[in-house]
């Protein structure tokens, strides 16, 4: 660093700092220069992909911003908000979001860690099944959507299973009752995978000595679950439920392809809203304004977690 | 200490400028390649990358046009459909938009009036031959052709409708409501069709107004007062729009047709679960496959003002800014020949814009058997309201007939439309 020496001359006076700090690195090379440099690649993307479109959104909202116009945007106030406090899409895509991340969070961890603790054995061609659990993760959100769409259709598979057993299957995606529980199932069945894993991880970081000593104290399987296996996954359980809530949140592929939003607003989500407002409907400021109101929404789930996490881990 | 703090925030002044002046290099870049075409080249877009057929007609045109001068060469990219928008506003919000390039019809007058398009001069001449539907003008001036249509029409089986007695309709006498009622009712009462019509109801996106909304205008109705632009006010919430709204939802509650078609109507109607099939005239090759002559192709019904149907497909325009507007206007003449709109419309099976090109086409020449389609084109065919609001309009009214369809309550429905739709022009001006 030649050109310290410039930046020196006007703090050293002032402040009477001696430079004996500058001398650790006679070569140029500081590790406060070096660990820059290390953060400088991951540092642009996100500031460039994350915290630049982040800080646009927050001044986006307050304008009439339009995706195609001729005209530069200018700045409304509240406006946007007033508009969407008064939407009634608005206040259904919010309960939805609500209904989906509620039902899909224990749902679909305690689905996945049934999974887990059964392919936790050690047989052979277990590893099959782990394969096939995880199979539907690797494939695409989209296919699987599609190919639901298929299976939901009034004449679909499933129906004709139901109608085996003599039940008559409602039209699962066209129905404004079924059509979320319907959108529920597919996705916990989607991700369920996912989280299997990240069990499977948690439960195979239980030490086994302690299942012998339970095996000798003469416990069953199901006080073993609930003293051994239960409270030795408390970090992976913290993990989960933040993982699952944000997906839950971000709510969007599914969806797209199979509902768009539809019947009656039954299935729209927030992201949903803010997607076709912004892209479809050309209204950025107001998709904006969505999506600051959804951010803040996220936060505050995230930051009560935390809290309630951070809690348990102290004691 | 200080020292430290003051090299970090160079440091995170660097970080935070470097990405910019990545940008503006990306910028400085492309305004030096002029709008990406520079020595006599011309770019070209076009959505048509997984259509085969048409890619292929539209390069021939390319080629004998870069084959008969030297002075420009025209050079085309081909998008897949589903991203071709997205791709083009990006591309103009960096102002690189290429010289030529082909639009959806209806969004026409939305691109024109954000300045997207620049007009096309000296050729009115020629598009006066074309039909009115393939031409896109907004403001009294011409800013896109296309060399096709498309149109909607009622298909079924001549053998069906004779079996129960219902009337064959003509172009000048199109089957009424009540005409059309009945014999839903007759073939609904027979039993042998899952359903007597098919809509197509599972189709997304642009399909929804484009063959809903002319039912609506059939009525009386339609999507925004068309002689100022300013509200739909009384058009799409009326009495005539709340008669279409019922008639529409008395399809799905009599079963007259599904809630939410198959995948594929077409494949539902060829085998047999649907008496009447809804959609356009790209039916007409695999329907006849299957049936032969017994497969007829009717015109839709009277609802009250006399049938209609969406006019207006894909059409080429050149873009503002082009930095050679002249090579891009030579092309656009040079591509509007007739021999060009045959080619196209044969490798597309669709409607020949022009009366000469429609001789040359299999199918259209007079008493051909595709000709009635151009007879439906020119007679009936009512383009979607040439406002720069009409994407907003399109997906709210698409939402509104989606939930008068699943049972909303349609007053309610329509007034939110209306008043959404209001909300939006009034918010931009009324586009003045």
């Amino acid at each position: 660093m030649s050109n310290s020496a410039t930046l020196k001359t006007p703090v050293t006076p002032q402040t009477g700092v001696p430079a004996a700090e500058d001398k650790v690195a006679p070569t140029g090379r500081h590790p406060h220069t070096v660990a820059l440099l290390m953060l400088l690649p991951a540092a642009v993307l996100m500031i460039t992909f994350l915290i630049i479109p982040i800080g646009l959104t927050f001044i986006l909202a307050f304008t009439n911003a339009r995706l195609v116009s001729p005209q530069p945007a200018t700045f409304v106030g509240l406006d946007n908000f007033v508009r969407l406090f008064d939407n009634d899409t608005f206040w259904k895509s919010l309960r939805n979001t609500i209904i989906f991340a509620a039902i899909i969070v224990p749902f679909q961890s305690a689905l996945a860690l049934g999974l887990a603790l059964l392919v936790n054995v050690k047989m052979r061609g277990v590893n099959f099944f782990r394969t096939v659990f995880f199979l539907p993760v690797v494939t695409s959100i989209v296919v699987v959507s599609m190919l639901w769409l298929f299976l939901y259709q009034p004449n679909g598979l499933i129906n004709a299973v139901l109608a085996k057993f003599g039940f008559a299957g409602p039209d699962w995606l066209g129905n404004p009752n079924t059509a979320l529980i319907a959108i529920i199932l597919m996705s916990a069945w989607q991700a369920m995978g996912f989280h299997m894993v990240i069990w499977l991880s948690g439960l195979q970081t239980i030490p086994g000595e302690l299942y012998e000593a339970a095996d000798l104290d003469g416990a069953s399987t199901f006080q073993q679950f609930q003293h051994v296996t239960w409270p030795g996954l408390r970090q992976t359980r913290t993990f989960i439920l933040i993982t699952i809530t944000i997906a839950a949140f971000a709510l969007f592929s599914q969806v797209n392809i199979m509902t768009q939003g539809g019947p009656l607003d039954a299935t729209s989500t927030l992201v949903f809203q803010a997607v076709r407002t912004g892209f479809q409907q050309q209204q950025t400021g107001y998709a904006s304004a969505i999506s600051l109101v959804f951010f803040a929404i996220v936060l505050a789930v995230s930051l009560v977690q935390r809290f309630l996490t951070r809690d348990k881990d102290a004691r | 200490m200080k020292l430290g703090n003051l090299r970090r925030l160079a440091a995170l002044a660097l970080v935070v400028v470097l990405p910019l002046s990545v940008t503006a290099c990306a910028k400085g870049g492309s305004t030096g390649g002029s709008n990406s075409s520079s020595g006599g080249e011309i770019t070209m877009w076009t959505h048509n990358a997984g259509n085969a057929g048409e890619l292929g007609a539209i390069t021939k045109i390319v080629d004998d046009y870069n084959g008969s001068q030297t002075q420009y060469k025209v050079k085309i990219q081909a998008f897949p459909q589903d991203s071709y928008n997205q791709s083009v506003v990006a591309a103009a919000a960096a102002k690189k938009l290429p010289c030529v390039l082909d639009i959806d019809g209806p969004n026409v007058p939305n691109w024109a009036w954000a300045g997207y398009l620049a007009p096309l001069e000296g050729m009115d001449d020629t598009l006066s031959k074309f039909l009115p539907s393939t031409v896109g003008k907004y403001n009294d001036k011409t800013y896109s052709y296309g060399y096709y249509d498309v149109a909607l029409t009622m298909v079924s089986r001549k053998s069906v409708l004779k079996k129960y007695g219902i009337r064959l309709p003509t172009i000048e006498q199109p089957w009424t409501a009540a005409e059309f009622t009945s014999a839903l009712a007759k073939i609904k009462a027979s039993g042998d069709f899952d359903y007597p019509l098919d809509i197509a109801t599972s189709f997304t996106g642009e399909w929804w107004p484009y063959a809903y909304s002319p039912m609506l205008q059939s009525f009386g109705g339609d999507l925004i007062n068309r002689t100022d632009y300013k509200s739909a006010d009384g058009a799409l919430n009326g009495e005539a729009a709340m008669k279409w709204a019922t008639w529409f939802r008395s399809l799905v509650t009599e079963k007259y047709v599904p809630l939410k078609s198959g995948a594929d109507p077409a494949k539902d109607f060829v085998n047999g679960k649907s008496a009447i099939l809804y959609n356009g005239t790209w039916t007409a090759v695999d329907t006849r496959k299957k049936f032969g002559d017994d497969v007829v192709f009717l015109p839709t019904p009277d609802l009250g003002s006399g049938p209609k149907i969406g006019g207006g497909s894909w059409q080429w325009g050149v873009s503002h800014g082009c930095s050679d507007p002249a090579g891009a206007m030579d092309y656009m003449k040079f591509a509007a020949q007739d021999k060009y709109v045959a080619s196209v419309s044969t490798a597309t099976t669709n409607i020949p814009a022009t009366d000469a090109a429609a001789t040359q086409v299999k199918g259209y020449e007079a008493g051909g058997d595709n000709a009635v389609f151009r007879e439906y084109s020119k007679k009936f065919a009512e383009l979607r309201p040439i406002t720069p609001g009409y994407p907003f309009i399109a997906t709210t009214f698409t939402k509104a007939a989606q939930d008068i369809l699943t049972g909303a309550d349609p007053q309610k429905s329509l007034d939110q439309a209306v008043k959404d739709i209001d909300d939006n022009q009034k918010s931009n001006n009324y586009f003045q």
